[in-house]
């Protein structure tokens, strides 16, 4: 059998009333679908911490969410922004700086306040086993989902694409375990919820190496 | 040039809103241009040029696959460049060699371009053999027979939106199997 260019160009044009969603779409779905796969390991294995109500009041455990979710949210935007296959980093970065920015405002707040506990027991706190267990596991089902969504789209370099999709999952994962754990400090925050989250960026990046072509 | 590329931006967004033959005079106007950059960059890292066709349908098909990712308010040359470029550093990879793709290979192209007369069949030929029956009857009807969409659905007793699934996955794994190689 032969299929010569102008063949196969006749035949493309045939399919051109094929519509495919856009990508955001598509991972919108894919996360929205994986998304109670998280939450149920959350609500089965870790659950919402007794002392919410009252921990709702402390602004370091506020940050927290602040933190994960700014990491969430602009990994979602690099990532439907790099499924073009001419863009690139440049000029987008700085959205990946926006949570990183406010942990270093959050661990300056707390150094200028009397503390209980010295600053490495803040640090090391009391759940980082659970922190590093936890946020990598319930980020899995997630970065599965954000790498089948980034899938429809044409990323240039695959393992920046899914480092990316890393970010989002470990950013979305965290925000539920933020609810469980009883460390506020901006500095256990930035020790451990950060290894989780280089952990799973790095699955990520392997992964997409080899998925996120097109 | 510049003249040129409005002019694939005004083809492609004809395309976009549904115009098929905006669609297919679109890609006959980028082969040739595709097929010296693929040339050029084949003879440069020392490699056989009669690769340069599969090359050419392997950007045709992530062309068509991926066009959902152009941005319609955006010039389509640079996007067309940058998925062309991916692709042929692919090519040249599996060829063996580790190879810098100069972008202006494809700005400076020159004219029409004839395919190479090969005497083996395509790559995308060989990988049609592979398809399931159902994709492949379909893609063969259509590209080798030249039959339409509606006269296809009539012979296969099929009807017009089953053809058009069909043809869509048969070109989806296609690429998939080009990819996979």
């Amino acid at each position: 059998m032969r299929m010569d260019t102008d063949q196969l160009i006749r035949t493309l044009a045939a399919d051109n009333s094929h519509r495919v969603r856009p990508v955001g779409f598509v991972l919108a779905l894919a996360l929205l679908a994986a998304a109670p796969v998280s939450i149920l390991m959350f609500v089965s294995e870790l659950g919402v911490r007794p002392d919410v109500m009252t921990a709702m009041h402390n602004p370091f455990f506020d940050l927290k969410f602040g933190v994960t979710l700014a990491l969430a949210c602009a990994a979602i935007t690099v990532a439907l922004h790099l499924s073009r296959p001419e863009a690139n980093l440049r000029g987008w970065v700085w959205l990946l700086m926006i949570p990183a920015g406010l942990l270093v405002a959050g661990i300056s707040g707390e150094m200028m306040m009397p503390q209980r506990l010295p600053m490495m027991t803040r640090l090391v706190g009391s759940n980082s086993r659970i922190c590093m267990t936890a946020v990598p596991l319930m980020s899995l089902p997630l970065l599965a989902a954000s790498l089948i969504g980034l899938r429809h789209g044409a990323p240039a370099r695959p393992a920046v694409s899914g480092a990316i999709a890393g970010l989002m999952s470990a950013g979305l994962a965290a925000t539920l375990y933020a609810s469980h754990c009883t460390d506020d400090s901006p500095l256990f925050v930035a020790t451990w919820y950060t290894l989780a989250t280089a952990l799973v960026t790095a699955i990520g990046a392997l992964v997409g190496s080899k998925v996120l072509r097109y | 040039m510049r003249e040129r590329e409005d002019e694939w931006t005004g083809l492609m967004r004809l395309a976009i809103s549904g115009d098929s033959a905006a669609y297919q005079r679109l890609l006959k106007a980028i082969t040739p241009v595709l097929r010296a950059a693929a040339r050029r960059g084949l003879a440069r890292a020392g490699q056989p040029i009669d690769q340069a066709e599969d090359i050419v349908q392997d950007i045709l098909l992530a062309v068509h696959l991926k066009r959902h990712t152009w941005d319609t308010s955006a010039p389509f040359a640079p996007w067309l460049f940058a998925i062309a470029r991916n692709k042929l550093i692919d090519a040249l990879r599996r060829g063996g060699r580790r190879i810098f793709v100069n972008i202006d290979d494809f700005a400076e192209t020159l004219a029409d371009q004839p395919a190479a007369q090969t005497a083996s069949a395509s790559e995308v030929a060989a990988q049609l053999s592979t398809l399931p029956e159902r994709q492949r009857e379909v893609l063969q009807s259509i590209a080798v027979e030249s039959a339409s969409i509606k006269d296809t659905a009539t012979k296969f007793k099929m009807s017009e939106g089953a053809v058009r699934v069909a043809l869509h996955r048969g070109l989806a794994s296609l690429t998939a199997k080009l990819r996979e190689q």
